[in-house]
């Protein structure tokens, strides 16, 4: 199993009151596998993405990778685990404003040391960037933004994509174009993807759906 | 990784050059003025340095003939053969260099050349054709007119040659003739007076001549502190561009570790970059410094050696220790000023917002710290005027003074600005207040910086200038005879006999040694007369003091002895098993010693065996040149031996004139600095300011006028900033008078008020301001449509 995530809580404290998000979940993603994970606003999406990306760490519970408890990790632990085997696209695509569409994505698989120029050379291709690598990413519509940043979290060739409302910003059209590239490109890394939507029928598209109700699956 | 992610964080300078020159200029900037004005000091003590040890002056007790010509050698051996350790030094002038000369087997230890045994060759030094030591510029004097080795060596004084005293009187056309003798510290328990072997000769203490250094400290505390003061306005233009570049870079930050790159490695790689960036900015901070020096020094060497005599080389040598201190000082600095940006960064959360907190959003939570930290410095501040009695207690008040008031300026000016935007009507005028509040956390720091400025040139040119008003004060009252004659003692009477028909009055000066509750002191016999009735001013005194002296039951006591022994009007003082009460405190600014005054008849029941040589002469200034003739013709009295006081105080304003050359060229600098702190923060706030505007833009106010509104802003912030700025420099001026300077050298000085000069510097900064934000209204007036109108496109 790629990702096993088990009774995992996580409350936040806001000004005065204590909020619990996520209510003792439990989730498994195999390799290669998709998986949709959909629920109202504020039901938690986002916070287990968080934490299965090691970006935050659960109250209880354990998330698994690959077999490795990443809850107890340190945080540069987890900072390596996300370095090098983790991806994670972001809504509002996070690209580095000072840095070119080339170095953008090039960056993660340098950070992790394993930079594949014709990889490399291969998503920019398929993304339809080529003729963008010289530019900055204020020179991009949002579409070609979240292209990058796809391109970005697939250049390190990583074990899991973890994706947060990744067309949420972007049009219609645009984000029909932009999750084709993405499905077509995570298929040819065969890597496990947890994607978080409120749409169905980009859901739909993937292998399995759960939905998450008030912090709890349902 | 570490490549990539630092690559990655340099890229954002790349794309943000000029926040990059902001912060490279701010740091070069504040060292520049540091190192400056330290290099100003360093190179001036160590001309005093070299002139202790190329002179022994202030170091060793010397002999001079009583009627100020040569000494022959036969006193000189019959001396030595008394006893007495003294050495000879002969001096004069060639093509402008002093020369001197000096007798190496004799001299004290420590008078160079002969302490440089690396370079001396003792042999050859006494062989009369030897060498002569001197700086490179003093020996391109003698090129090619002696044909004795010339030595170059920095650590003999500016413009002097020291060479062989055989070889010196050679050279001077002196031959067997010396100036004085140095006495050597330690002497033979048992030797004859110096009335029986050279009763034509006078001792002159090492403390009575010229100790250059303390004179001249006060002079280069005022330096430190302008310097100081030019620093921290250069620190908050770095402060301002750390705590900028940091709040744009937050998202990127954010994104770097959520792609894995750990925190404390980001913390580091930053830390590495601002070091590298100080270093670049330091390095040319000293060079700029270097240059700021070389063009201020022509002008402190004049005023330093028109104030106290002391010889400074006009010109600079590097030194080393100015690179290690001019990139300590950058170093230090921008460490101190992003501090509070790395704390801010280790504290945030992965997980934060992403977008740009500019200062515009500066939570009102910053507001009432700032407002605590002003409180808390003014509360400080109150209890240290009241208590501070020493130099570090005076900079502690200085420093709360000036940080409390940076600190409470945005508050201020935000009160200042709801005010005017109560009092508008109108809803362009509505808009402009509201939105120059909502600039005002942005500019800020550069509001500091030229409150800062400004603060320190009022205080600066408010200390300078009643240091001239009292120093002027003082010359009339120390100065007021016409001449100052000095003649040999056994000619006095015969002297004055003759000069009593003929003048005013003759006020002899004659002084003797003593103690007074412990403190040693000199004190003066006064013939108590209409001249310094007439002249004298007294910091506190009993009713008509000079009478009372004039009586003998009185003593007037200048401040540092007043102040040292706390005693004052009124109080009774024991000299010579006499009783005295003090009936006056007068000022004696530059003395470092004790000084006492009674009167004529007084001090010769004291000390009958001393003898006035010395006398003031009251007379019609258009007799002046008649009896100077006389004098020389009657009694072959020289010039030397005669002091018109005219032409002192004509060279002292001169003097002065020069220290306003240097004051003033450091007031244009520190505005400059201001001006360009404030242009920096106007650029880097004028990406944000567009989706400000666009709205404005869009309801129908043209970009003239909106570029016209921010030329505005910046001028009505930079005036209320002057208008709190003025009274915190005298404020300022008032702490370095009347409470450092007392810590520091035992007197006060008086604050004058200047209000022409304030309003011209309130002028000159108005303009620093205009000039400053001319640049970014200029953009603003020339925005493209398209631009303004992406605020309003989705996919901004």
């Amino acid at each position: 199993m790629l990702l096993r995530a088990r009774d995992v809580s996580k409350t936040y404290s806001i000004a005065d009151q204590t909020l619990q998000v996520l209510r003792g979940v439990d989730l498994d993603l195999a390799a290669s596998e998709t998986l949709a994970l959909t629920g109202e606003s504020g039901s938690g999406k986002s916070t287990l993405l968080h934490l299965v990306g090691g970006l935050d760490v659960p109250d209880a519970g354990s998330i698994e990778i690959e077999g490795t408890d990443i809850a107890g990790r340190s945080d540069a632990e987890r900072a390596h685990l996300r370095r090098t085997d983790i991806g994670v696209v972001f809504q509002q695509f996070n690209l580095i404003p000072s840095l070119t569409v080339a170095d953008n994505i090039a960056f993660q698989a340098r950070l992790a040391g394993s930079a594949d120029k014709e990889w490399i050379a291969y998503l920019g291709q398929t993304l339809g960037l080529e003729d963008q690598l010289s530019k900055y990413p204020e020179q991009l519509s949002g579409g070609q933004q979240q292209r990058v940043a796809i391109g970005r979290t697939l250049a390190v060739r990583p074990k899991l994509v973890l994706a947060d409302e990744p067309t949420g910003n972007l049009d219609e059209a645009s984000a029909q174009t932009v999750m084709d590239l993405f499905l077509k490109l995570v298929g040819e890394t065969r890597a496990g993807l947890l994607l978080v939507t409120h749409s169905k029928s980009l859901a739909s598209r993937l292998d399995r759906n759960v939905h998450l109700s008030v912090g709890v699956v349902s | 990784m570490i490549r990539t992610t630092l690559a990655a964080l340099m890229s954002y300078w790349r794309r943000n050059l000029l926040q990059l020159i902001t912060l490279l200029a701010g740091i070069a900037l504040a060292t520049a003025l540091w190192s400056g004005v330290q290099a100003v000091n360093a190179e001036a003590r160590a001309s005093y340095d070299a002139a202790a040890a190329t002179l022994g002056e202030g170091r060793f007790d010397h002999l001079r003939a009583a009627d100020g010509g040569s000494i022959d050698q036969e006193t000189f051996v019959a001396l030595r053969r008394a006893g007495w350790l003294v050495s000879p030094i002969v001096e004069g002038r060639i093509n402008g260099v002093r020369v001197i000369g000096l007798d190496a087997l004799t001299a004290p230890i420590g008078i160079a050349p002969v302490s440089l045994t690396e370079q001396a060759d003792l042999g050859a030094f006494l062989s009369g054709g030897g060498q002569i030591f001197g700086r490179p510029d003093a020996l391109a004097a003698l090129e090619g007119t002696v044909e004795a080795e010339l030595i170059a060596d920095p650590n003999i004084a500016p413009q002097t040659l020291t060479t062989d005293l055989v070889f010196a009187q050679e050279l001077l056309g002196r031959e067997g003739e010396i100036d004085r003798l140095l006495i050597a510290t330690v002497q033979p328990k048992q030797q004859a007076t110096l009335a029986e072997i050279a009763p034509n000769l006078t001792r002159i203490s090492a403390q009575s001549g010229s100790d250059i250094g303390r004179l001249t400290d006060s002079f280069h505390l005022n330096l430190t502190a302008f310097g100081f003061l030019s620093f921290a306005v250069g620190f908050f233009i770095v402060h301002s561009a750390i705590g900028l570049a940091f709040e744009q870079r937050r998202p990127m930050i954010r994104t770097i570790r959520a792609l894995g790159v750990p925190l404390n490695i980001l913390l580091a790689l930053m830390m590495v970059e601002l070091i590298l960036f100080a270093l670049i900015a330091g390095v040319a901070g000293v060079i700029l410094g270097y240059f700021i020096a070389s063009a201020l020094l022509p002008d402190v060497a004049a005023t330093l050696q028109g104030l106290y005599g002391a010889n400074v080389s006009g010109t600079l040598a590097f030194r080393a220790s100015w690179w290690a201190t001019g990139l300590l000082i950058a170093l230090g600095g921008t460490t101190i000023a992003s501090v509070s940006a790395f704390l801010k960064l280790a504290k945030m959360p992965l997980l934060a917002g992403g977008q740009i907190r500019a200062h515009v959003m500066v939570a009102g939570r910053r507001a009432a710290v700032l407002a605590i930290l002003a409180a808390a410095c003014a509360v400080l501040a109150v209890i240290l005027a009241a208590t501070a009695d020493g130099l570090v207690s005076g900079f502690a008040l200085l420093a709360s003074v000036l940080i409390g008031a940076a600190l409470a300026l945005p508050l201020i000016l935000d009160q200042m600005l709801r005010a005017s935007q109560s009092l508008s009507s109108g809803a362009k005028a509505q808009w402009f207040w509201a939105d120059t509040r909502q600039q005002l956390p942005g500019l800020s720091l550069a509001l500091m910086a030229l409150l800062l400025a400004m603060a320190a040139n009022v205080g600066v040119s408010t200390m300078v200038s009643s240091f001239r008003l009292t120093f002027v004060d003082f010359l009339d009252q120390r100065l007021a005879s016409e001449l100052y004659l000095t003649v040999e003692e056994d000619r006095a009477k015969e002297i004055t006999g003759y000069l009593e028909p003929r003048v005013d009055a003759i006020l002899p000066i004659v002084s003797a040694e003593a103690q007074i509750k412990g403190v040693e002191t000199e004190v003066f016999g006064a013939r108590v007369h209409s001249t310094q009735r007439d002249n004298w001013t007294f910091l506190d005194a009993m009713a008509d003091p000079w009478d009372q002296v004039a009586g003998g039951a009185g003593i007037l006591l200048n401040e540092q002895l007043a102040r040292r022994t706390d005693t004052w009007p009124g109080a009774i003082v024991a000299l010579g098993g006499q009783s005295f009460e003090v009936v006056g405190v007068y000022g004696d600014y530059g003395n470092p010693i004790g000084q006492a005054i009674v009167s004529e008849e007084v001090f010769a029941e004291l000390y009958p065996e001393e003898i006035a040589n010395n006398f003031g002469l009251r007379i019609s200034v258009d007799q002046v040149d008649d009896l100077l003739s006389d004098l020389e013709t009657q009694f072959g009295i020289s010039s030397e031996n005669v002091i018109n006081q005219a032409e002192i105080k004509a060279f002292s304003l001169q003097v002065f004139e020069r220290t306003f050359t240097v004051t003033a060229a450091l007031n244009v600098l520190t505005l400059a600095v201001a001006g360009f702190a404030i242009l920096m923060s106007l650029l880097t706030l004028a990406a944000m300011r567009v989706p400000q505007l666009a709205p404005v833009w869009a309801v129908g106010i043209t970009r003239r006028s909106l570029g016209q509104l921010e030329l505005l802003r910046a001028l009505i912030l930079a005036f209320f900033t002057i208008l709190i700025a003025v009274p915190l420099g005298i404020v300022l001026a008032w702490v370095l008078l009347a409470v450092v300077n007392v810590a520091a050298f035992g007197w006060k000085l008086p604050l004058f008020l200047f209000p022409a000069d304030y309003l011209q510097l309130a002028i000159l900064s108005l303009l620093a301001a205009a000039l400053a934000a001319f640049w970014p209204a200029l953009k603003l007036t020339r925005l493209r449509p398209a631009e303004l109108l992406k605020v309003f496109a989705n996919e901004r």
